[in-house]
């Protein structure tokens, strides 16, 4: 009830219909938040209108404005072979990444718990991966999968496992797992410091008295800890995927989609059909391809939102 | 006796066994950094050597690399253009989010918490969904290949982010104090700038430097809409132009990409604990 309150002492403060105007949260909330609504409606929500107005026509970078062709180009891109490897591409680089990102992050978050001596370099060594722009940090890893000058054979070889090279990203098996590798690098941190902060909120009364009811380590992670980080868990896993499944850096940084277009994701391909080789819809086309995900990404982050509200 | 050894025996193994945890993830995560440092060291002869031990210095170290990026690269004009960028995205940034997160903070009720979910949802929206659209809507305005191109569109990433960071702020600042100005005779306006944006400052302090960060690291649109090596922003300009004709660009490579990486990782990682409570008070934790 402040609000009324407010709005009468303003009112009687100042008479003068302006500034009463401006008083009124509803018509003050509106025209601060106005600016803001506009711009991301010209410019996310727009784009977005378009980019599906783009993929149901024939345009290109020659000729923007190209006549309606129905669900064409959808029908073009699902028959050819390039886009449902960069499908499936998508799929793997993304699940696989985000399994070995949570078993990496769930452990380094708890081997995190304890405090020790110079914990804060460590943390940061840590997270450079993520704080780092990932365009240029990807480069270093373009230096460590050179074909013969990569870090990683040399070890191999001082091992006595390996003579010659084995060109990383030369062949499509071994440049994937390169790809999977840096995505895994980049971003379970990012997934190691949310899990990070749900351990410090789990309530600490209920983990005394595990521990005074004599739970062992194991059964206090698998029984308590866990079962109580899944809300934030699942955080750091629909985020960590969205980033992951939606990005073209890495793959492109790494190996441009090659060796012979094996390692294309939905928005490489993209990039290169529509930017590169300047065909606008089929471009757009594949990049909405993108949505679906994205969008139950956004409704499951709802969900998990309106839980904690009721409770 | 035999307990206590096994005890002793025990908290040491667990010790070393976490030592040892922690050890072979900061090589996972630092190598390539470290890596990227002594390469841009490295004398070409020492390089270019498959025998040669990779980690350390078989030869002398040598300057060589840096005075080849610093004179005869654009480099510098690269870090330039990401300044000026990232300092004209901050500028935007805090004049749409700051009355907006406020807005959605004070003014309007349930509505603005709803709306606010809704607004940081955008965040989620990725480039690579509308990088092919935003070119045309660049190209229709004049600005492709310019620095205002990147200006223009990068807000798009920050303010939605930004918004929700600072709606938990001004969550955070007691309404009494508010109320307070007002009856004193200060407008809602007023009471905002002398109450509560000097109470805000950890808060815009965590949006310039993330606005930032976010605008240095940023690559796909950089990449669709600047084509000209003299306005390239450093995250494109590095593994786009860096790349010389014979094959032994490396140790410059590496110079530059470590040195534009390093400043804008210590920035993020000034604000990360405020930019992941964004992320965890989105889900769930409250």
């Amino acid at each position: 009830m402040p609000n009324t309150a407010q709005r009468t002492v303003a009112a009687v403060a100042a008479p003068r219909t302006k500034r009463r105007l401006l008083d009124r949260d509803r018509f003050l909330g509106s025209l601060l938040l106005s600016p803001a609504v506009l711009y991301i409606a010209l410019l996310v929500g727009f784009p977005f209108l378009f980019a599906i107005y783009l993929s149901l026509t024939d345009a290109t970078v020659g000729r923007p404005v190209g006549a309606f062709i129905g669900l064409d180009n959808f029908r073009e891109i699902i028959e050819s072979r390039g886009f449902r490897a960069a499908l499936r591409n998508t799929f793997v680089f993304t699940f696989v990444s985000q399994a070995v990102i949570l078993a990496l992050a769930n452990s380094l978050a708890l081997a995190l718990q304890r405090d020790f001596r110079g914990k804060g370099l460590v943390l940061f060594l840590i997270l450079l991966p993520w704080v780092a722009p990932v365009s240029l940090s990807t480069i270093g890893w373009l230096w460590i999968f050179h074909s013969r000058f990569s870090l990683i054979d040399w070890v191999l070889r001082q091992l006595g496992l390996l003579e010659g090279n084995l060109f990383w990203l030369g062949r499509p098996d071994l440049a994937m797992i390169a790809i999977i590798v840096v995505h895994v690098w980049r971003m379970f941190p990012f997934s190691t410091v949310i899990l990070m902060a749900g351990h410090s909120a789990l309530p600490k009364d209920v983990l005394e008295s595990a521990q005074v009811d004599g739970a062992g380590f194991w059964r206090q992670l698998f029984q308590i800890r866990l079962p109580l980080l899944l809300p934030i868990m699942s955080v750091a896993v629909l985020f960590s995927t969205v980033f992951t499944f939606a990005d073209m850096t890495v793959v492109y940084v790494l190996t441009r989609g090659g060796p012979f277009d094996t390692t294309h994701v939905l928005s490489s391909l993209a990039y290169f059909r529509g930017i590169f080789g300047g065909n606008l819809s089929i471009g757009a086309a594949i990049s909405l391809f993108l949505f679906p995900v994205l969008l139950i990404a956004a409704v499951l982050i709802l969900r998990l939102a309106r839980r904690t509200e009721v409770t | 006796m035999a307990a206590v050894a096994g005890n002793r025996a025990r908290r040491l193994a667990l010790r070393t066994g976490h030592i040892l945890v922690l050890v072979l993830f900061v090589l996972f995560t630092a190598t390539p950094f470290a890596w990227m440092l002594i390469t841009a060291f490295k004398r070409d002869s020492d390089l270019y050597n498959p025998d040669n031990n990779p980690f350390w210095f078989n030869e002398p170290p040598t300057l060589e690399h840096w005075a080849y990026v610093f004179q005869r690269t654009p480099y510098l004009q690269w870090l330039l253009n990401t300044a000026v960028v990232g300092l004209a995205v901050i500028l935007i940034t805090l004049a749409l989010a700051l009355p907006a997160a406020y807005s959605l903070s004070r003014l309007l009720g349930r509505w603005g918490e709803r709306l606010g979910i809704a607004i940081f949802l955008v965040y989620l929206v990725p480039p690579t969904l509308l990088f092919i659209p935003m070119a045309r809507v660049v190209s229709s305005l004049g600005l492709q290949n310019t620095l205002w191109s990147l200006i223009v569109v990068y807000p798009t990433i920050t303010i939605p982010f930004s918004t929700w960071l600072l709606m938990g702020f001004f969550k955070s600042i007691p309404r009494d104090l508010e109320e307070a100005a007002m009856i004193d005779g200060c407008s809602r306006l007023g009471a905002l700038r002398r109450v509560v944006l000097p109470l805000a400052v950890p808060g815009i302090v965590t949006v310039v430097i993330f606005s930032f960060t976010l605008s240095a690291q940023e690559f796909i649109y950089a990449l669709t809409f600047v084509t000209s090596t003299a306005v390239k922003t450093v995250s494109v300009g590095v593994p786009q132009d860096m790349v010389r004709g014979d094959i032994f660009y490396w140790g410059p490579l590496m110079g530059s990409a470590f040195l534009a990486s390093v400043p804008v990782a210590v920035l993020y990682y000034l604000v990360l604990d405020r930019f992941i409570a964004g992320f965890t008070t989105a889900g769930a934790f409250k």
